[in-house]
């Protein structure tokens, strides 16, 4: 049983409390891209890409015993890291909880900047594709 | 007393203010805040420039006393609004050194310049089979209009190829050139790899033919004196929020002959002369081209920013931005994994380049939190990004308040993020 999307929210909120250098925060979202799974190559199909201006952002999605899987791969590794805790956050639970999740922690964790529409780099679509598609399965179900 | 030196030349001469680049930052307030606890390096100014206090204030004592509608009006307050916005457009001439105030109309930006003349100019004079010249370094914005107009009217674009170095091939612009071709549209200054074309050469080719050329000024304009009659340019389009002055406002210079030749490009108030519902006839030159209330609070603030340019000679302005580039140049060419693009022999203050193998995002990302404002994408320049087969770069681009301890912090931050991201 996978926990619950705000008590993983919080776990993240708490590691990133241990950084008070904006370097070792980038440094540590930077490993965690490196760290994400390829996405698998059949999967890197233009209509999994996230609409987003400067970055691209792949993402596929499907349901497994009644949740959202979520794979996504991005050519940006800083925002492939941000990708990486969206997953961690998201990935894995009931369809219904990822549509009606609010996404505190990036806020919190001094991510904010990167959901501002100027910033263009597809996170805020992704974010909006994430709950559009378990929306989608929840209605399969 | 030496006669040989004209009184108003060695006047002019002794009357430009010292170009002391640390007394110009005192002119700018934004250069003394900070951003994400850093103090701010500004090295965006090829996406919009900064202003100066003369420019703010100029808006602001504007709003605060002077505003009118202008042109219609028999009280006061009109009458000296329209002295001010026509001011301004007689300024814009003498520093463009136009022919006449009638050859500036003001639109919104560089693009809607383009566009003008692309709808206007464009509609009226191409037809079927006709092509006009463009080039692989263009801007969105001196692309999609003209693939527009020529759709509209059955012509064909045709593409100058560049070398790797980013310059055009003369070579291939002279074979393109041929009875078809009825416009050339080209950059003058390249926003993405900082190349200066060799404009001068292109107009006295094209004229060979009597064929008309657009020149994009938008990167130009704010690193170089233009002479638009020097050059014998017949349409120049560039915007005033890229040299110190408002958003929201563009110029277009047109020949007056052409302008004349052209039909209205929007319809509305100001633009006519006399409207009834049979009949609708047009005003002259340039409010033919200006319907509706034109932005008068910007454009008579950018004549402070044209009064700021005209305080320094344009030789140092020049010389000062080149020790820039070449600064810059020299310092991120000694970082491991830069890679740059765009190195013609001939450039403006741009710096565009990556690091190898990481993404132009990562790197623009890492450089903000540090407090240095860059570029990063394709910088509007698709086509161009696909001839490197990359999809963008960093772009550091100066302004004549840009200093060496700028360049230094980019260098400095370039060298943290190439530490973090290699």
């Amino acid at each position: 049983m996978t926990a619950a999307i705000n008590e993983i929210q919080d776990q993240i909120i708490e590691e990133f409390q241990l950084f008070d250098q904006w370097m070792e925060k980038y440094e540590y979202i930077i490993e965690l891209g490196k760290n994400l799974p390829e996405l698998d190559e059949q999967y890197m199909r233009d209509e999994n890409l996230v609409p987003g201006c400067q970055s691209r952002v792949w993402l596929h999605a499907e349901l497994k015993d009644g949740k959202t899987v979520y794979a996504a791969d991005s050519d940006a590794i800083i925002t492939k890291g941000i990708i990486a805790l969206l997953i961690r956050v998201l990935s894995d639970q009931p369809p219904e909880r990822v549509h009606e999740a609010d996404l505190y922690f990036i806020d919190r964790i001094g991510l904010k900047d990167h959901l501002s529409s100027t910033r263009s780099n597809g996170l805020v679509s992704m974010i909006g594709k994430m709950r559009k598609v378990a929306r989608g399965l929840a209605e399969t179900v | 007393m030496n006669l040989s030196i004209q009184p108003e030349l060695a006047g002019e001469a002794a009357s430009f203010r010292e170009f002391d680049v640390e007394k110009i930052r005192t002119d700018f307030p934004v250069l003394h805040r900070k951003v994400n606890g850093s103090p701010l390096v500004y090295l965006d100014n090829g996406a919009s420039s900064q202003k100066p206090r003369q420019v703010i204030e100029r808006m602001a004592k504007y709003y605060e006393n002077e505003h009118a509608n202008i042109h219609r009006g028999v009280h006061h307050l009109s009458q000296q609004a329209t002295d001010a916005y026509e001011g301004v457009r007689e300024a814009t001439g003498r520093y463009l050194n136009a022919s006449s105030s009638r050859e500036i109309l003001f639109t919104r930006g560089t693009t809607e310049s383009i566009n003008l003349v692309a709808c206007s100019w464009g509609r009226h004079f191409l037809k079927e089979g006709d092509e006009v010249i463009i080039s692989t370094m263009e801007h969105h914005s001196n692309i999609v209009p003209w693939q527009m107009a020529c759709a509209e009217r059955g012509a064909s674009l045709k593409i100058i190829p560049i070398s790797k170095s980013g310059e055009l091939d003369m070579k291939s612009f002279r074979n393109l050139l041929n009875a078809r071709t009825r416009l050339v549209s080209v950059v003058h200054v390249s926003n993405a790899l900082g190349t200066i074309n060799p404009v001068k050469e292109i107009i006295d080719l094209a004229h060979q033919r009597d064929i008309p050329v657009l020149l994009d000024g938008a990167q130009a304009v704010p690193h170089m004196k233009v002479d638009v009659r020097a050059l014998d340019v017949d349409f120049y389009a560039f915007s005033a929020h890229k040299m110190l002055g408002p958003t929201g406002l563009g110029i277009l210079y047109g020949k007056e002959s052409l302008l004349d030749s052209m039909p209205p490009y929007q319809g509305g108030g100001e633009m006519i002369e006399r409207v009834t519902f049979e009949k609708t006839t047009y005003n002259e030159l340039p409010y033919k081209f200006e319907a509706g209330t034109p932005n008068i609070a910007d454009t008579i603030a950018f004549g402070a920013a044209l009064e700021y340019y005209n305080e320094f000679a344009p030789n140092e302005l020049i010389a000062h931005e080149q020790d820039l580039l070449t600064h810059a140049a020299e310092r991120l060419s000694r970082i491991d994994g830069v890679e740059f693009v765009g190195t013609a022999r001939n450039k403006a203050g741009i710096v565009s380049f990556n690091l190898k193998g990481v993404h132009p995002f990562d790197v623009g990302t890492i450089l903000d939190q540090m407090g240095i404002a860059v570029r990063t994408g394709h910088h509007c320049t698709q086509p161009l990004m696909d001839f490197y087969g990359i999809t963008g770069t960093v772009r550091a681009s100066f302004a004549l308040y840009n200093n060496q301890a700028d360049v230094e912090a980019l260098a400095a931050g370039v060298e943290k993020a190439a530490a973090i991201l290699l």
